[in-house]
């Protein structure tokens, strides 16, 4: 049964002829060359944040796809290399204090707490290096913020830094050492070492489409990279150098990020002294880090789909 | 209303590498690539000047300009193709559209959300599953988790590849890989879609769909960009038509004439000489001098109604005696597929072919092919041999739209769906179910 509806003489017209629709008004894009420095935009990269989360997911499905340890070859790889450094540098490397007692907590755990950080440094340093260049099908077919491979190439090493801090926890309780307040820091900490390498992954990924150089230098600097970095051997500065050149040192080797950072986090995490000094340092410049490398890479981001 | 995409004065310049070259000896070889850092510097520290000196109007080897001065406008709910020879800038202009690639000048202005499918399967990873594809490439996509999600059986069944959605794709025949790249790519609710040849992928039941489902959603006011090849496609869909010549647009209007426009530069009006034509084959006994196309008064003519009849004049060289020659032409569609053979021998032409120039005229008496754009093959060659001279897409005609069956068909609706020629057929009808001794009646 349908109703008739009395339209009055005045709409009739309106009725018959309906108006055109009104035209939704869209946000405008404006496609220009750009020139010069240009930001990092924000808004842009969080109305992609899925797409983010999805090219981490990606790459950590696929890491361990067809392998029969799966998951297990994540333990494997900090417990493997701890056992390694312990067996042949165990011996060189342990430093004892005047009366002969041992000044650091066993050797293998000490190696392990400072492999940790390392692994994460570097593996987020050489995945977002290269990130990009392995990106290529999708920086020439599909539009996103160029910004987010080298993040979501953090994804991996943060995965393996959580299951492995899992199994610090685990030593730490076997062997007796007990953290203390200093724990707190921690986060604080993986969060200076994720802008620390990403900031020079960013950097380098940018450079490595230009130049594909760097593509084998990266891995060879990574290598070099862990003998300037206190994580398996202790840095007793004043025996190394000597008096003379200690306040040059202490002011030098801060400069490399993972140096503070790295030694701060075996400290926070075993309940040393924390250095405070190197922290700062080593903070500092990975945020200078991550400024330039966000900065270089907008700038070069333009011509990644015709050079690349 | 306000366009949906304007382009105004686009020109995008590229660097190309210096021609190489060869290298005769090891010393050459070493030479060169000890030169190489000198040389990238240099290269380097022109950057800047580059664009000046083309600005100067200075012609140089290392740069060319992919697009010129391309400017257009793109009102909502439009579907504008875009045609034109290989590098004439189709790609570049839908890469410069889609943010991809910077243009070097000028500025466009888009309202709305862009969805481009320059590729079907853009980001699949051969290692994931069908199902962990299907959110991958959604979100390279655009679309969100949740939008994937309330949308994922639906793009399950349009894939049909039924129980292998769990398996990983670098098993899928590349059958199935197309379909699932195309199933995600079309359930996108883009306001403007932009396509580059996506669609000349998948099987013809496939292509099939997705130029239905295509259709329905361009009707609901999505403006489409789309680039293509194909005429039939882009006369089946496209009311509007820019065409490109050497990065800079040479025709922005309706699509018949874009495409005569187009098509105009492969053919001219009265007959084609095919001396310097592509050709195919050894040319040892004939060789094919051109050809022309004629109408039923005996006039040149490239465009027929579809059951006119068509008249083919050949002229062929014969440089040596054949006893048992073949003369043949192909019915070539757009796409330059043969729909059918005319040949010589079949129709009782068979005697034997002195040395000098001869002329064949064919005459094909009722063209019933769908509306489109079609082109002849013609080939001769020495019975039961290879052939011997054949110029594949010789000249270029259109078919437009008649009467032929005397109750108003409606053809050219139908030639989206891939159909080629028409074969009648005679209906009838009885009310009530079919029983199994009507059947077997």
């Amino acid at each position: 049964m349908s109703t008739q509806i009395e339209v009055p003489d005045q709409f009739q017209e309106a009725v018959e002829n309906p108006p055109p629709a009104e035209q939704v008004d869209h946000p405008v894009t404006i496609i220009r060359p750009a020139h010069g420095w240009q930001a990092v935009n924000f808004r842009e990269i969080w109305r992609f944040r899925e797409l983010m989360y999805f090219l981490a997911w990606r790459d950590l499905k696929t890491r361990y796809k067809q392998t029969v340890l799966g998951g297990l070859w994540a333990l494997l790889q900090p417990l493997a290399t701890m056992a390694v450094f312990t067996i042949f540098l165990g011996k060189m490397a342990a430093a004892r204090g005047p009366d002969g007692e041992a000044l650091y907590p066993p050797y293998w755990l000490f190696v392990f707490t400072g492999m940790l950080p390392w692994t994460f440094f570097a593996n987020t340093l050489s995945l977002s290096s290269q990130s990009v260049v392995t990106g290529t099908n999708l920086i020439t077919k599909i539009y996103f913020p160029r910004l987010i491979i080298p993040v979501a190439a953090a994804g991996v090493p943060f995965v393996d830094l959580a299951v492995s801090l899992g199994i610090l926890s685990l030593l730490m309780l076997i062997s007796g050492v007990l953290p203390g307040w200093s724990l707190l820091f921690l986060p604080f900490l993986v969060l200076g070492l994720s802008i620390a390498s990403l900031g020079l992954g960013i950097l380098l990924s940018a450079l490595t489409v230009a130049y594909r150089d760097f593509r084998s230098v990266i891995p060879f600097m990574i290598q070099l990279w862990l003998f300037a970095t206190p994580a398996v051997y202790i840095q007793d500065e004043k025996g190394m150098i000597g008096e003379r050149w200690l306040p040059l040192l202490q002011w030098l080797l801060p400069l490399n990020p993972a140096y503070g950072l790295i030694k701060n986090f075996r400290q926070a995490a075993l309940g040393g002294d924390l250095d405070l000094y190197s922290l700062f340092i080593s903070i500092a410049v990975s945020l200078v880090l991550v400024v330039v490398g966000c900065f270089y890479f907008r700038r070069v981001e333009r011509t990644f789909a015709d050079i690349i | 209303m306000k366009p949906v995409i304007t382009v105004d004065n686009i020109a995008k310049l590229y660097q190309i590498g210096a021609k190489q070259k060869a290298y005769r000896t090891l010393r050459e070889t070493i030479m060169e690539v000890a030169a190489t850092p000198w040389r990238r510097l240099r290269q380097l520290s022109r950057w800047g000047a580059l664009e000046s000196e083309i600005a100067n109007g200075e012609a140089l080897d290392y740069a060319i300009w992919a697009l010129k001065d391309v400017s257009f406008e793109v009102q909502p709910g439009a579907v504008l193709g875009i045609i034109g020879a290989n590098g004439s800038g189709k790609s570049t202009l839908l890469k410069v559209l889609s943010r991809i690639t910077q243009p070097t000048s000028g500025r466009i202005e888009i309202r709305g959300r862009v969805s481009s499918l320059l590729e079907v399967g853009t980001g699949f990873h051969p290692e994931l599953t069908g199902r962990e594809n299907i959110f991958l490439n959604g979100a390279i996509l655009g679309m969100s988790r949740r939008e994937i999600k309330s949308k994922f059986d639906e793009i399950v069944d349009f894939a049909e590849i039924g129980k292998f959605l769990d398996t990983p794709v670098k098993w899928y025949s590349s059958g199935m890989y197309v379909r699932l790249a195309f199933a995600v790519a079309a359930h996108l609710e883009p306001e403007i879609l932009i396509l580059d040849e996506v669609l000349a992928v998948g099987d013809a039941a496939f292509q099939k769909k997705c130029l239905g489902k295509m259709g329905r959603v361009a009707k609901e006011g999505l403006t489409v960009l789309f680039v293509s090849h194909n005429m039939s496609a882009i006369g089946g869909l496209c009311e509007r038509v820019v065409l490109l010549e050497a990065g800079k647009v040479v025709f922005d209007g309706p699509t018949r004439a874009g495409i005569e426009r187009y098509m105009g530069a492969v053919s001219a009006g009265k007959g084609r000489d095919l001396e310097n034509a592509l050709h195919s084959g050894p040319c040892r006994y004939a060789r094919i001098k051109s050809i022309a196309l004629l109408n039923e008064a005996g006039l040149p003519c490239d465009t027929f109604c579809m059951g006119d009849s068509l008249t083919v004049e050949l002229e062929v060289l014969i440089t040596q005696r054949l006893a048992l020659p073949e003369v043949g032409i192909a019915l070539q569609n757009s796409m330059g597929l043969n729909l059918q053979l005319f040949v010589s021998t079949w129709e009782g032409l068979k005697g034997p072919l002195e040395v000098g120039p001869h002329r064949f005229r064919v005459q094909i008496p009722k063209i019933s092919v769908y509306p489109g754009t079609y082109a002849l093959a013609p080939w001769v060659l020495r019975q039961g041999s290879a052939v011997d001279h054949q110029v594949d897409q010789a000249i270029v005609f259109t078919v437009i739209e008649a009467d032929l069956t005397g109750h108003r068909p409606y053809f050219k609706y139908y030639t989206q769906t891939n159909c080629e020629v028409y074969w009648p057929s005679t209906w009838s009808h009885t009310v009530g179910a079919a029983t199994a001794e009507s059947i077997n009646s």
